[in-house]
Parts: structure tokens; C-alpha cells; sequence
């Protein structure tokens, strides 16, 4: 008869792994001048238009780049590269999210000058992502007004992990009747002092202040002179 | 649905701790905090399928959920939140992002028997 089983105590993180991958990656970053920006939101909520606008206005001041997650099609990528801007889609197949070392392998094999920024769009999904570190320095995440101003108390855990909030398709908010006041305050319930920024990529709306808050963060993380746009 | 590959993770780890402890496993207790982003019933689903096939199968697996603590500033303290819906003081109702406890996702501990060499039982 073999001993009464008994309690080991031990202490691991379970995403340990992602999780050094990602501090390398963030190392990287930091070294090479790179700053990285992620992005998260329910599928369809307008990451694709909001980047494809943001490469094409940064493009001509910044070394840009961009990394497009999704479960199939290149549809993203060949999308994006109508900015100009070097991009590579990372097809994830059956998987919800993207994790550090899709990141590192899809940087790997790509022959591209060391972007000073760099954009990665996650999967469409509210839920996954939240628990994966990219090694990004700052991660969006994007509230579309046609979702409903409930969506951070839905998705709580995904706002939280977020460091800035973008209200997108601003254009159509009259139409869909959307309560900009509730949609900040939910955000700030699920998230408090969170900066939140309005845009519409399609009429540029609120894309100036968006760059200009891109800008800063990337003056401050690098210590360089101002803006250039 | 990112569990499975959670709970792949979860068999892999206590795997490598089972084979370099020399035990076997029988449970495996882990802390999940509710901002973790992994729903238990999902986990405790998936945790069966990764293990089937392995030598942790049969095994149980324990989940301890963590709530949200944060620290309030207001009443200098580490306050436990009701809901993840408002980041605020249950006391003194004051915004708060500072989270003490409640993203865990980490292996606590292991249920285990010590595995012995089979020895010849009543050889004649």
C-alpha cells in the first residue's frame, strides 16, 4: 500500500512562460527605440479602420509598423498595407488571442527596418487577450458607440487590463442614440483615472489628439524632443 | 476559450514537478483571481480533456477563486471589492485602480503519493 497522499505546496505562475517571453520582448523593445502599442476589442468594432488611419497619419514622420492578429484570412493585413506601412499578419488558426511568442516569432523572419512604432491588433475578443502579456508598452482597447455604453461592465476584466480606452465610430453615435457621458462613466467604474479618447477613423475626428497623446507617450518613453507632426 | 490551452499549461507544469519530485500526482490546487481573465467551470471542463492520456489522469483539480482586493488611498487600507463591475472603495466609496490581489493564475499546490520502486510481493 503506497502512503496517504499529502500536500506540497508550491508557487507557479501559469503563464510563466508568456510572461518571460514578453519581459524579453519588452527589453527588446526598450532597447531598440520601439514603442509598442496594442490593441483589443470585440471583433468588428473598428481596430482594422482606426490602424489603417493611424499608419497612413504617422507614417510620414515615424518609422511605423504593424503586426494583425486574427483566426484566418490575410484580409487585415492587405488592408492595412493600402497606409504604406510594412505589415504581417499573424493567422492564429483555431486560437482566441494572441500570446508573447507569436509576437517574437512573427518578428523573427521579418525583414523590416526597427519601426518606432509598432502596432499589434489582437484577435476580435473581449475575453482571451486579457490575460496575455505582449511585451507592449501601452494597450488600447476599443469601444465601438453601435456595442451599447455597457460594454466595460461587461467585460470588466478586459478594461482593466487596458491602459487607454478609444470610443470609436464617433460619426454614428447621433444614429444609435449613444450616451457618451454613460460610456465614460462605465468605463471609469470598471477602470478609474483611465484616459479615454473619441475618434472616428473615418471622418478623423479626434485622430489629431489621438496622435498628439501617441507622440507624448512615445517623447516621454524615449526621451526624445517633441512632437513632429 | 483560451482554457484548454490554460489548462495545457496547468498538466505540463505539474508534469515536470511530478517527474522531478518523484511523485505522482493526484490533485492540483491552483489560485485564480477574478481578474484573471479564466472562468473556472471552463477550466475545470478543459482540465479533463488535458489530461486525459496522461499520467495525471484522474486527477483532480482545485480552484481556489481570489476576489479583487485594492488598496484605498483615501482610507490608507486593503479593502476587498464586491463586484469587479466598480473599482471603488467598499467603505469610503472613493475610485480605486490600485490592485493588491485578484489577477492570480498561478499552481499553489500538488495532492501527491510518493511513487516507490515496484518491489515482488510473495515470491515463493
Amino acid at each position: 500500500m503506497s502512503a496517504q497522499p499529502r500536500l506540497l505546496e508550491v508557487r507557479k505562475n501559469i503563464l510563466k512562460q508568456n510572461d518571460i517571453v514578453a519581459r524579453a520582448l519588452r527589453e527588446r523593445f526598450r532597447a531598440e527605440g520601439t514603442f509598442v502599442v496594442s490593441l483589443v476589442s470585440s471583433p468588428g468594432a473598428g481596430k482594422t479602420a482606426f490602424l489603417e488611419k493611424t499608419l497612413t497619419l504617422l507614417r510620414p514622420h515615424y518609422r511605423v509598423a504593424a503586426l494583425v492578429g486574427d483566426l484566418a484570412t490575410e484580409n487585415d493585413a492587405l488592408r492595412l498595407a493600402r497606409s504604406h506601412a510594412p505589415v504581417k499578419q499573424i493567422t492564429t488558426g483555431t486560437l482566441c488571442h494572441l500570446e508573447a511568442a507569436m509576437v517574437e516569432r512573427a518578428l523573427a523572419d521579418w525583414d523590416t527596418d526597427t519601426p518606432e512604432f509598432l502596432f499589434i491588433e489582437n484577435v476580435g475578443n473581449l475575453v482571451c487577450p486579457s490575460s496575455y502579456d505582449l511585451g507592449e508598452s501601452l494597450r488600447l482597447v476599443l469601444l465601438s458607440v453601435t456595442e451599447g455604453e455597457d460594454k466595460p461592465l461587461k467585460y470588466p476584466t478586459i478594461f482593466n487590463s487596458a491602459d487607454v480606452a478609444v470610443i470609436t465610430k464617433i460619426d454614428l453615435a447621433e444614429a444609435v442614440e449613444f450616451d457618451e457621458a454613460l460610456a465614460h462613466a462605465n468605463i471609469q467604474a470598471v477602470r478609474p483615472a483611465m484616459h479615454c479618447l473619441t475618434v472616428s477613423a473615418k471622418t478623423g475626428v479626434g485622430m489629431p489628439e489621438y496622435l498628439r497623446f501617441l507622440e507624448n507617450r512615445f517623447a516621454d518613453a524615449f526621451e526624445t524632443s517633441g512632437p513632429r507632426i | 476559450m483560451h482554457e484548454l490551452s490554460i489548462a495545457m499549461s496547468i498538466v505540463d507544469m505539474a508534469l515536470e514537478e511530478a517527474e522531478n519530485r518523484g511523485v505522482a500526482i493526484e490533485g492540483v490546487h491552483i489560485d485564480l483571481g477574478w481578474l484573471s481573465g479564466v472562468v473556472a467551470d471552463a477550466l475545470l471542463f478543459s482540465y479533463e480533456m488535458a489530461c486525459s492520456g496522461t499520467p495525471l489522469e484522474g486527477s483532480r483539480l482545485v480552484i481556489r477563486e481570489v476576489p479583487v482586493e485594492i488598496y484605498c488611498a483615501t482610507c490608507k487600507a486593503q479593502r476587498a471589492l464586491n463586484s469587479i463591475q466598480g473599482f471603488c472603495c467598499p467603505l469610503c466609496g472613493a475610485p480605486a485602480s490600485d490592485v493588491i490581489h485578484g489577477r492570480e493564475l498561478a499552481i499553489t499546490g500538488l495532492e501527491v503519493r510518493d511513487e516507490r520502486p515496484t518491489a515482488t510481493i510473495g515470491s515463493t
